[in-house]
């Protein structure tokens, strides 16, 4: 049985209590893999104090779920969460966690990896970086098209 | 058809949302975004550069030359930096 559950909300999240909640009470499972995208001081050598994640209602959840099904049709999963933050946070804050459960290690490390690539490339949010030179939009990274691309099927 | 603006795009035009009836004429995503250049300074501001700018139409991605017949809801925005 395939768990999934996706969330967009303002608070903070438990990385802990959320991975405990795909496996509690199972022994079919062998692999737990947790991804937590957490907010740095810093960027390309320029300080960061904070930055707000704007997103688009309703797309954002429609896309997550359109590639968690994917993710689910390309590797035996047994579970697999998203949540995603939105507002303002500061360097150490969560922004983003993707747990991904499996029998075997293997699905479940690259299913994590497929969904935080297209989070990054796909899903729409936004981040407005503060710097001390004021506030700026990030400009997406050529980098993290590439990481998506590699999932394309020829 | 109601437009949505996000991120500098919404910063640029100063609204985060309008109802707009392009003309027939207008045909394409594309089209769209000359004719909403057109409209005024902040407009012509936010779509200097169209090939940066990325569509959803009913909240799916959409290519410039997709078509935006029947659309109820699109949305200009950069391309995204979630994750």
């Amino acid at each position: 049985m395939m768990t999934a559950t996706i969330r967009l909300q303002r608070e903070d999240f438990d990385a802990a209590a959320e991975a405990a909640k795909l496996t509690g009470g199972r022994t079919d499972i062998g692999a737990v893999v947790t991804f937590s995208g957490i907010c740095r001081d810093h960027e390309g050598g320029h300080g960061v104090s904070a930055m707000t994640l704007e997103h688009y209602p309703g797309m954002a959840e429609e896309e997550i779920t359109r590639h968690v099904a994917e993710a689910e049709a390309r590797w035996p999963l047994q579970g697999v969460t998203v949540i995603h933050r939105f507002g303002r946070m500061t360097p150490g804050d969560n922004i983003v966690l993707v747990v991904t459960v499996s029998a075997h290690r293997q699905a479940a490390f690259e299913a994590a990896s497929f969904l935080m690539d297209y989070l990054k490339t796909q899903a729409p949010f936004w981040k407005l970086e503060e710097r001390p030179d004021g506030k700026d939009w990030v400009a997406a990274k050529q980098s993290d098209d590439n990481a998506a691309a590699r999932w394309v099927k020829s | 058809m109601k437009l949505l603006y996000f991120a500098w795009v919404r910063e640029r035009i100063g609204k985060t949302d309008e109802e707009v009836a392009p003309p027939a004429a207008v045909g394409t995503v594309a089209e769209l975004m000359t004719w909403l250049a057109g409209r005024g300074e902040e407009y012509a501001y936010a779509f200097e550069n169209p090939k940066v700018i990325r569509a959803a139409i009913d909240r799916k991605h959409v290519q410039p030359g997709t078509s935006i017949t029947g659309a109820r809801e699109i949305a200009f925005f950069p391309p995204m930096t979630g994750g």
